[in-house]
């Protein structure tokens, strides 16, 4: 769309630029603030430089968290995508089951997130759950509070549940965008049900598909009450995430300075991370 | 293939169908069922997690706080992000695209970095353990998202629409009114949705911002998962109420959800 160069327009954007700015900028701030400061307690802080984010670079537990992080969500970024693509390929057009289908999907994405962790806590337990006493049953040694093996397996199950449907939604809403005239096009050239997803269905969910792949990622990077209440970052630290390692830190040892540097070194790598994934996926586009 | 596609979905649906089962069918179980053996259905069929739910008001109290914050951040996200997504589709402005990239920027914030100094922040300007403090606070996440949606359902309303509405006579506020808003309607439900869905579920932030007065059901429920031991029945009602707002919410924007996201970018 053409637009005109309108300076006035900031005006229209000022409330929210306001509104965000305080929520954003002022505790960034303090972040940076306490990043490159060293406290004995009783508020007296006194320069530290870059210790602490040298600290942050080299350590171990960081790397381990980041790693393990990482796996998380390119894992479940496999899992969801293509899973969500298929369903929404496999879905009815239109008729009374389109809402069916599309109410019962949502529900995951409204349940709030500790309850998502109680539910599938309470689901998986080895003796009372159900899916524990079945696996059990089955004669698999299936415990996820002591192996890390069932504790991963069942923290992905856990995400899959909840976010699949999200882009299931996405994807959906790109292919009833498409026109029936292209699906009869495509028929007259006899094309194959793989050429018509090929060159018709996955060249029209390129956008929305971008759009489930970054708030996936972003989301996936950022994940903290599922795992909390599922797992609770263990056994041992065998499913501790970025942010349960951050928030051990900065709430559970108030080691402000290091906990300040973690966290703007998180944050810079989700923005880098979300900068290439948007970059890469808008320059197919605009070709 | 075409006949058995039915398979796959419903599938999908009956596996996440199975553990929210499980949460429904324990919160009527009595703790001595739910530790003592495993059963499928509810044998000793109670009510009275709900009764105690219902009866206590540190319960009922947290749906009602957790309902009234994501309620007025609904409402103030949604309200902001109207003109600032109007500006955005209509006009080029200085720094009109990095200022779009940085309020993205902040979706991509996570929450644990911002769970101290919001405290300190929301400390130090008096409004902590309010409704309001929650509910500005999730707007750093939710505006970006309200702007986003908003501004993809706004660019595909041909511009005509606003030049015949000049011609004929119109202001631009009785425009953006009348005119405007009903038009894309459909994406202000989509972006309500958005920002109900996000608000009502976060709870690091919720929790970290309240103490006693405006504090969310979430929050009880982990505070009770922890005090008072293994009322593993008490934990599914709570959680199984937990699913009903969003259940009515999901209802009412179903033909939205349907529709609106196709019209949109979203």
């Amino acid at each position: 769309m053409n637009k005109t160069v309108n300076q006035k327009a900031w005006l229209f954007v000022l409330p929210v630029l306001v509104l965000v700015a305080f929520n954003a900028i002022i505790p960034l701030m303090t972040v940076v603030n306490y990043s490159v400061q060293e406290t004995f307690g009783n508020n007296v802080f006194s320069w530290a430089g870059i210790i602490w984010f040298e600290e942050v670079l080299t350590s171990q537990r960081f790397h381990a968290s980041l790693g393990r992080q990482l796996f998380f969500t390119f894992t479940i970024l496999a899992i969801e995508v293509p899973l969500g693509v298929i369903i929404a390929l496999a879905m009815p057009r239109k008729g009374i089951w389109v809402s069916v289908c599309l109410v019962l999907m949502a529900m995951p994405l409204l349940i709030p997130w500790n309850v998502v962790g109680a539910i599938w806590n309470i689901f998986a337990l080895p003796q009372i759950g159900m899916l524990g006493n079945l696996l059990n049953g089955m004669g698999i040694d299936y415990n996820f509070t002591r192996q890390p093996g069932d504790a991963w397996a069942t923290l992905i199950a856990m995400d899959v549940w909840h976010w699949t449907s999200l882009v299931v939604l996405l994807a959906y809403a790109g292919l009833v965008s498409i026109p029936e005239a292209y699906y009869q096009a495509a028929k007259i050239d006899g094309a194959s049900s793989w050429a018509i997803f090929r060159y018709i269905q996955l060249p029209k969910m390129k956008r929305v598909l971008t759009i489930a792949i970054l708030l996936r990622f972003m989301d996936s990077f950022n994940i903290y009450t599922e795992p909390f209440v599922l797992t609770g970052g263990g056994p041992g630290n065998s499913t501790t995430l970025l942010s349960i390692d951050l928030v051990k830190v900065a709430l559970g040892q108030f080691d402000l300075g290091p906990a300040a540097a973690m966290s703007l070194v998180y944050f810079l790598v989700i923005l880098l991370l979300s900068w290439v994934f948007y970059t890469l996926m808008m320059r197919d586009e605009e070709q | 293939m075409k006949r058995y596609s039915w398979l796959i979905p419903t599938l999908y649906i009956l596996f996440l169908m199975l553990p929210i089962y499980w949460l429904v069918s324990m919160s009527f179980k009595t703790t001595n069922e739910i530790l003592g053996s495993f059963t499928l259905f509810p044998t000793e069929f109670t009510l009275d997690n709900y009764r105690k739910i219902f009866t206590d008001p540190v319960w009922y109290n947290g749906y009602r706080n957790s309902l009234i914050y994501v309620s007025i951040n609904t409402v103030l996200s949604v309200a902001v992000a109207l003109p600032a997504a109007y500006a955005f589709s209509r006009y080029r402005f200085l720094g009109d695209k990095h200022l779009f990239f940085w309020l993205l920027t902040n979706r991509m914030a996570p929450a644990a970095v911002f769970a101290l100094p919001f405290f300190q922040l929301y400390s130090a300007i008096g409004l902590f353990d309010t409704y309001l403090a929650v509910a500005l606070a999730h707007t750093l996440f939710n505006i970006p998202l309200a702007v986003w949606i908003l501004e993809g359902f706004m660019s595909g309303v041909p511009k005509q629409l606003d030049e015949t509405a000049y011609i004929d006579g119109y202001s631009f506020p009785s425009f953006f009114i009348k005119i405007f808003i009903p038009t894309i309607a459909a994406g202000i439900g989509v972006a309500a949705f958005f920002c109900f869905m996000f608000s009502w579920v976060e709870l690091l932030l919720a929790k970290t911002l309240t103490a006693v007065h405006a504090k969310p059901i979430a929050a009880t429920m982990t505070r009770t998962a922890s005090s008072s031991g293994y009322e593993l029945g008490l934990l599914a009602a709570a959680g199984t109420l937990t699913i009903v707002p969003g259940a009515i919410v999901i209802y009412f924007v179903r033909n939205y959800i349907a529709k609106g996201f196709a019209l949109g970018r979203v």
